[in-house]
């Protein structure tokens, strides 16, 4: 395990990420993610975001070593779609028994290896490990390594166990093995000047083939696509790209810097999600290339494309913009993505009265600051009945998030559209984001709502459980309004700290009674931000509200 | 009559076998109010909530105690500690339901160690109902996982009543096993009223998870059976178990409550649902109400019309040994023969089945037996799909996941209208294949076993 936390580490010194730079040495070596909270955290493992990353690699075997939980109850699920084989749809697991546990499970792993490869000859084995493997001891990267040897193909070890912490993770660590063990490790047949890498892009619903045919019209080459439709080859190799773009925010950043530090491949961080972004997107390729050795005039072709691109789209959402302006969009979304759908609801006219930054790094949430203004009503952690109250309150007409969430809206009789990696519908480049608002337009105007939130004919209005939830809601929100007193206990007791469990109270108190200014003194005075740190940005914002005169602070937090 | 086998491959590929622990985790989804919690890291809840709101497109309640690699190493005392008080002043569950995992069974938590020391911390704990199961994944399958998690509800929370406390005669335990829909429950649950007779059911997922609008919102389950009524089912006069599944929870429920049980293996065909209106009318001293004597009759025409689909079929089965029992009966009664049988753990009903081999395995040994048998029917849960494919044959989903078609919750196999339904969908999609496959051609006899359509065909599913 030692070169797995090692690995760990490492990722979490990832210079690249804006939030990491400004962290002091104790933090970053605490890592990035947030400790998770027994009996509070919703989400998944770091093996789960590690077969995220790389199972739409497709014409990869992958096979899961662990008991039949983590492949069991997950295969298969995932909505990213392929252009040539099935193999990564094959669910691959060894299934360990008591037995196993007991005697250790490299060999079942070894002969599972075999099998596969005898049966079905992928071009390469990926083998993740889990929990119970990594706790007894199995050495999965000896067992890769003598596979490897013996059958004469790779067998790329993804140490990943989900135990070492969340999703987000996990897709590094995912990236890692393929910086260790795939990139650079084969060459391609002939390269161009505009050979280009896509990271961190999983052609969910075939998404990124909305946008392949504008790089193909361009003569622009994907070279690898890390990992939508990707093949074991083509990442193998990546590295002879001129260019690469970062797709999904902060889930690969490691390979992307990792692989301009090896290879000298300059990449920019983009999104083809909204029609603006699209064709930043484009220009930036076109620049990158160009700066790499492709002709200037790429550029020009590129602005005629987007020209063209844009006055199809504009001319396409014209006639739905009437219908959508003014309409408000509650977005929860699992972080990674927020920013870039924001923008492009907000080409429609669409108003945005939330989103969710669970997941979200720092420079996210700043990046949703800036495009929603000031005033940006951000969502952490909400409930499912503050979801509902937001909702009810026709605050929003209309929620985007992923499956999870989806109930929520529904039994609440509000308009929902799915737009995590579960969904059916393609969003990406010009075309999606016309595919987007059609859907969205579909949603708010089906004429399902108005019968579906009427109340049942033998059903008195004023009890049925909408209102008697609602007035449940309400009367708590009046007593606390009705008694300062509550109110204030209320606020004060509000948790700031998960892993110490500090209260918002406790930390204003020791500010107050200390003349605290920093976070380093909050920490050693409370205890507060000594866990993992994630807390420290909120501690900063407390430090800011005290040091204005109290009277204000009171308003200021409600 | 038919033997067991089991599989000898070192990598089970195309799982049809899902893990104890978020069987267990269902269960509990069956009582009110109840918050279930693996003990594990948060992927191994994470991939149970998705699978279950893919299957019944419904908010799921399913907590972790989100073990890290440290604290499963030092053990999971603190973070059971955690999660039960996160989870207790939080969502105010009636009950919090705690399954085990593979990590944490490897290395050897004591949970019932852990919950007697919280509840001796914590005061307000001391009485709050908490039920443990040891379901570790690296052992048994999903349907065990839910059989354990019954009888442990049953020893926890069944009060034992007093010495020579009368039985009410009205009233009757279930015991449903996990192979049966939201929708059975609801039929069960009108035919036993229909005789005058007042059910209890555990686990009652067909007022959790049927789909319903609740009353108010909750992070924890938003119906099922309530645990002063559990505690109270010791008064019943009957505990009707279905499924082999139940047979451990139906015998706790005997021997700490004194409650005689009837365990029907089948509900789906003629005969099990003839067995078991006689025993409802035998209990409650009732004559067999006009209805099912009707609805015998249209199971019986629905037999003769099915007939001439389903007969001479032979059906690839993956399913828990439970189901497969279940269903697989019942097709080979109409004639079809069980062709292929793969299923996910022992159970004693596996050598009734009517085959000859049934085989402990995956979906790869029953696509390669139903490839090499010829069989023209496949019966298993969504997963199938890509095997129906490349097979190229009617593919019939049945069991848990099914995420790729809605109503999964509201598939009725059970009494004398499940079973009829059941045979006009199938036989509808053989139809349907011979419609779309079958259709003979001025070249379909002409010397050869060509089939025209083989290469243009389209699988039938429903």
């Amino acid at each position: 395990m030692s070169s797995l936390s090692a690995t760990i580490q490492d990722v979490f010194n990832e210079p690249g990420c804006g939030k990491n730079a400004n962290k002091s040495e104790a933090e970053r070596k605490k890592g990035c993610t947030k400790q998770l909270q027994p009996g509070g955290a919703a989400g998944g493992c770091a093996f789960d975001g590690a077969k995220i990353a790389l199972q739409p690699l497709t014409d990869v075997a992958h096979l899961v070593h662990g008991p039949i939980a983590c492949e069991g109850n997950s295969w298969d699920n995932r909505g990213a779609k392929s252009s040539g084989s099935n193999i990564w749809r094959t669910g691959f697991t060894t299934d360990i028994n008591e037995t196993d546990v007991v005697f250790g499970g490299e060999k079942r792993l070894y002969k599972a290896i075999k099998q596969i490869i005898e049966k079905y000859d992928p071009p390469a084995v990926f083998v993740y490990q889990t929990c119970v493997p990594a706790m007894i001891g199995d050495d999965i990267d000896a067992v890769c390594k003598a596979a490897r040897t013996k059958f004469g193909k790779p067998v790329i070890p993804i140490n990943s166990p989900g135990f070492v912490g969340p999703k987000n993770l996990g897709n590094k660590l995912a990236g890692e093995a393929l910086l260790e063990h795939v990139i650079g490790t084969e060459e391609p047949d002939y390269t161009t000047p505009y050979d280009l890498n896509i990271i961190g892009e999983y052609n969910l619903a075939g998404e990124l083939w909305q946008v392949k045919p504008l790089l193909d019209e361009l003569g622009i080459r994907v070279l690898s696509c890390i990992s939508g439709d990707g093949k074991y080859r083509e990442v193998a190799y990546s590295h002879r790209a001129r260019a690469s773009m970062m797709v999904c925010s902060k889930a690969m950043i490691n390979v992307a810097r990792k692989m301009e530090e090896r290879y000298g491949i300059p990449y920019f961080e983009g999104s083809f999600y909204g029609i603006t972004d699209s064709s930043e997107s484009l220009r930036e390729i076109a620049r990158l290339l160009i700066e790499r050795g492709a002709p200037a005039e790429l550029m020009d072709r590129t602005e005629a494309v987007i020209a063209r691109e844009e006055a199809q789209a504009w001319a396409a959402i014209a006639h739905l913009r009437p219908r959508l302006e003014g309409k408000k969009v509650l977005l929860i979304t699992g972080g990674v993505k927020s920013w870039s759908v924001l923008s492009a609801l907000q080409e429609a006219g669409l108003e945005l009265v939330g989103t969710s930054v669970k997941k979200s790094t720092k420079e996210d949430k700043e990046r949703i600051k800036e495009l929603m203004g000031q005033d940006a009503h951000m969502i952490e952690d909400m409930t499912p009945r503050e979801m509902y109250k937001m909702l009810k309150d026709a605050r929003a007409d209309i929620m985007l998030s992923g499956g999870r969430s989806q109930f929520v809206a529904l039994k609440a009789a509000m308009p929902w559209l799915d737009i995590n990696q579960e969904r059916h519908h393609a969003y990406m480049g010009y075309i999606g984001m016309v595919k987007l608002l059609e859907e969205i337009d579909k949603a708010l105007y089906n004429p399902i709502w108005e019968q579906v939130r009427k109340p049942a004919p033998w059903d008195d209005p004023a009890s049925n459980w909408q209102s008697l939830a609602m007035a449940q809601m309400d009367a708590e929100a009046a007593a606390l309004a009705a008694d300062p007193v509550r109110a204030e206990e209320v606020r004060r007791s509000a948790k700031i700290c998960n892993c110490k469990s500090v209260a918002l109270g406790v930390i204003e108190d020791a500010i107050n009674a200390g003349g605290l200014t920093t976070v380093e003194e909050v920490r050693t005075s409370t205890g507060a931000s000594g866990g993992c740190g994630a807390c420290s940005a909120k501690v900063e914002d407390i430090l800011a509200r005290c040091a204005v005169p109290a009277a204000s602070v009171l308003a200021a937090a409600e | 009559m038919a033997s067991v086998t089991t599989g000898r491959k070192a990598c089970a590929v195309n799982p049809l076998k899902m893990s104890q622990p978020i069987g267990g985790a269902l269960a509990f989804m069956g009582l009110r109010g109840a918050m279930p919690l693996l003990h594990g890291s948060q992927g191994c809840t994470s991939f149970g909530l998705v699978l279950f709101v893919r299957h019944f497109k419904e908010a799921i309640p399913l907590q972790t105690t989100a073990m890290s690699e440290v604290a499963t190493v030092l053990g999971g005392l603190e973070n059971v500690e955690q999660a039960i008080l996160n989870i207790h002043s939080r969502t105010k569950p009636e009950l919090i339901g705690i399954c085990s995992t593979g990590v944490t069974e490897t290395k050897g938590d004591d949970v019932e160690g852990y919950l007697r020391l919280i509840r001796q911390k914590h005061p307000h704990l001391a009485q709050f109902p908490m039920v443990y199961v040891s379901t570790p994944d690296f052992k048994d399958a999903f349907q065990d996982g839910w059989g354990k998690t019954v009888a442990r509800m049953v020893e926890t929370l069944v009060e034992t009543p007093e010495e020579g406390a009368p039985k009410d005669p009205k009233r009757v335990n279930v015991l449903p096993g996990c192979h049966l829909t939201p929708g059975d429950l609801d039929e069960i649950r009108t035919i036993t009223e229909d005789f005058g007779l007042v059910p209890s059911f555990l686990p009652d997922l067909a007022g959790s998870l049927d789909g319903h609008i609740p009353d108010e919102f909750t992070p924890t389950t938003i119906g099922g059976i309530g645990v002063d009524e559990v505690a109270s089912m010791g008064g019943a006069s009957w505990t009707i178990a279905l499924g082999e599944q139940m047979r451990p929870a139906a015998e706790a429920m005997q021997q700490k409550a004194g409650v005689p049980y009837r365990l029907f293996q089948r509900l789906c065909g003629l005969a099990p649902n003839d067995d078991f209106i006689m025993f409802l009318s035998t209990v409650s001293g009732k004559p067999v109400p006009a209805k099912y004597r009707r609805q015998r009759g249209q199971l019986v025409d629905a037999m003769l019309d099915g007939h001439f689909h389903i007969g001479g079929r032979k059906l690839a089965i993956g399913a828990e040994p439970d189901l497969l029992f279940d269903v697989s009966s019942m097709l080979h009664e109409m004639g079809a023969q069980v062709a292929a049988a793969v299923t996910t753990t022992q159970s004693p009903v596996l050598s009734e089945v009517q085959t000859e081999e049934v085989l402990i395995g995956d979906l790869e040994d029953l696509e390669t037996l139903a490839s090499e048998k010829g069989c023209d029917l496949l019966i298993t849960h969504s997963h199938g799909r890509q095997a129906a494919e490349r097979l190229n044959i009617p593919f019939h989903r049945m069991g848990l996941p099914m995420f790729d078609r809605l109503g999964a919750g509201h598939l009725l196999s059970v009494g004398y209208r499940g079973a009829r339904d059941l045979i006009f969908n199938i036989s509808n999609l053989i139809i349907l294949d011979h419609e779309q496959n079958h259709e003979p051609t001025p070249m379909t006899w002409s010397g050869g076993a060509h089939d025209p359509g083989a290469s243009t065909k389209t699988p039938s599913t429903h």
